[in-house]
């Protein structure tokens, strides 16, 4: 199993179009300017914090020349679909895991090492943007793989945990940090430190019925995958970046276009129920499909895309649009689809959200929205969720028809141009 | 890639003749080779104008392919980007502007030179 991670994939989306930032330091900032969430390696030696918000930062920029600039979700969706699609090119099995990055499964394939150079090197020379590659026999270990990838030069952007002996193994275990264990984040981190587990190593070691009975069955399943046994389905874990996944293996296998958005209809107002309960919206939709990958007999597609929302939004209408016109534009017949699912990221608190001055006549719908979004989750967490859910037909369509141009309802004093998705935005040369 | 710009939602009802249509010359297809690798351009300048490309013409450029000598190039020169021919023989590296009013530029070290993308076609606007 590889773990390919594109790195600070929003700055580097960036620096492909401005190779005058190539050594600045630059960071990405989150919707309206807010928070710092994406760093080049100069703003990391800073000290520039991931999530820090960027008014704390703003010192840096005049003293250390950093450059700040507003979150271009066209530009990283359009380059993130690029990315995705050439590591498909080396698997017919491909988990999209988040925006920049997939998990691959490689098994089969003998010379590991090269073909993880070669994806780096193709991933990088065709679209610009670094990638590091970890390799190792479960999902958890790949992930630290990749870790390691990127923190040691040495390794040139390829880890294969594999190779290592079973000393190695263990020495390397020790010498990381329990949180940086997948699915381990800080609350977590310091609950185990009480049970004496620090390291990876102490983890992988540790009483399995106790941290079955403390822990839950996640830390378990985690466990297990340290002791190289994969068991873990990507769903399960909670991502470290803000994301909401909603995504199911279908009971049967289906082949029609329609029964598939349904399908991904029921993701999206699942998805969009979580996001309004935390009081989020989310900016990037991100659409999948996956064919049986157990049955080798039957033809393979995993297309999957990326899209931003021309707003940010938790309207289960807004969202279902544009989740039904990514399965119309994915869906090929003549396959057997096994799963499919939804991934909304870029989430952030509702309350950050500023209009402008053209949004007032949008806003008095929103606001109805609003209520009948509400109306909604009331039904189905009264009857069980799907009760209600959004017909894919309806009059919001025309509303939704808004070209790039118009991109511009939040904040965003600082975005680059649309370079790949906006004629008007080419760059020159 | 160009696919993208294309984007719109659905709106009305399916033309009931969709189902007998006939698969149109698609212009993707023919200026495309490696829709992943492959990026627009808008030029800047006339150094190229010798060879029929004009400020404002549209280049398809694709990062796939290795530049070879007489390639026209996309290159980073001074961290701007630059369209030129590449020429590359006995160790010579030069990029060459297809204008008389512009000299060619020499570059010492091959490492200074990186070339962004290797351009396939010229899109010029005639009407």
């Amino acid at each position: 199993m590889a773990l390919v991670d594109c790195n600070n994939f929003y700055v580097s989306c960036e620096r492909v179009f401005r190779p005058d930032l190539i050594n600045t330091p630059v960071v990405a900032l989150s919707n309206n300017d807010g928070c710092v969430i994406s760093r080049s390696n100069e703003a990391k030696a800073l000290g520039i914090k991931m999530g820090q918000p960027w008014f704390e930062a703003k010192e840096l920029e005049r003293e250390h020349g950093v450059l700040a600039l507003s979150s271009n979700y066209a530009l990283y969706a359009d380059m993130s679909n690029r990315v995705m699609s050439i590591l498909s090119q080396f698997t017919p099995t491909q988990e999209v895991y988040s925006i920049d990055e997939s998990f691959l499964d490689l098994s089969g394939i003998h010379n590991l090492r090269s073909v993880s150079y070669k994806i780096k090197e193709t991933v990088g020379k065709w679209t610009g943007i670094p990638v590091c590659v970890g390799i190792g026999p479960t999902k958890t270990l790949a992930k630290l793989a990749n870790q390691v990838a990127k923190k040691h030069p040495r390794s040139k952007g390829v880890f294969n945990f594999n190779s290592l002996s079973e000393e190695q193994k263990n020495s390397l275990l020790s010498k990381i940090e329990v949180s940086q264990v997948w699915g381990v984040g800080r609350r977590l981190t310091s609950r185990l430190a009480q049970y004496n587990i620090h390291s990876v190593q102490d983890l992988k070691l540790a009483d399995t019925p106790t941290l079955r009975a403390e822990f839950g069955v996640v830390m378990e399943k985690t466990q297990r995958e340290l002791r190289e046994l994969p068991c873990i389905d990507m769903t399960l874990i909670e991502p470290p970046k803000k994301q909401i996944v909603c995504s199911r293996s279908f009971g049967e296998m289906i082949t029609d276009v329609n029964a598939l958005k349904d399908a991904v209809s029921l993701f999206v107002s699942n998805a969009c129920q979580k996001l309004r309960a935390q009081k989020s919206h989310a900016s990037i939709i991100q659409v999948f499909l996956c064919t049986n990958r157990f049955r080798a007999e039957l033809a393979q597609y995993n297309p999957c895309i990326s899209v931003p929302l021309p707003q940010p939004t938790n309207d289960t209408v807004h969202v279902n649009r544009w989740a039904d016109f990514l399965v119309e534009k994915m869906f090929k017949p003549g396959y057997s689809y096994k799963k499919a699912g939804v991934m909304l990221s870029e989430i952030a608190p509702t309350t950050h959200r500023q209009m402008d001055m053209w949004e007032q006549p949008h806003e008095r719908e929103h606001a109805s929205n609003v209520k009948l979004m509400d109306a909604l989750d009331q039904l189905n967490t009264r009857y069980g969720r799907g009760t209600v859910t959004v017909s894919t037909q309806g009059t919001y369509l025309d509303r939704l028809n808004v070209g790039a141009g118009q991109n511009w309802k939040m904040k965003q004093t600082r975005k680059s141009p649309n370079y790949t998705t906006n004629w008007s935005d080419v760059p020159y040369a | 890639m160009l696919d993208l710009c294309e984007w719109r939602m659905p709106a009305g009802f399916p033309s009931p003749a969709t189902d007998h249509t006939q698969k149109r010359i698609d212009l993707n297809e023919h200026l495309i080779r490696n829709k992943e690798a492959t990026f627009l351009f808008r030029v800047k300048g006339e150094s190229m104008s010798g060879i029929g490309i004009y400020q404002d013409d549209m280049l398809v450029v694709d990062r796939s392919l290795d530049p070879k000598h007489n390639d026209i190039v996309i290159a980073v020169l001074n961290n701007e980007f630059t369209v030129k021919r590449l020429y590359k023989r006995g160790g010579v590296v030069k990029l060459i502007a297809e204008n008389n009013l512009y000299p060619p530029l020499l570059i010492k070290n091959e490492e200074e030179l990186t070339v962004w993308g290797v351009v396939t076609y010229n899109l010029h606007k005639l009407h």
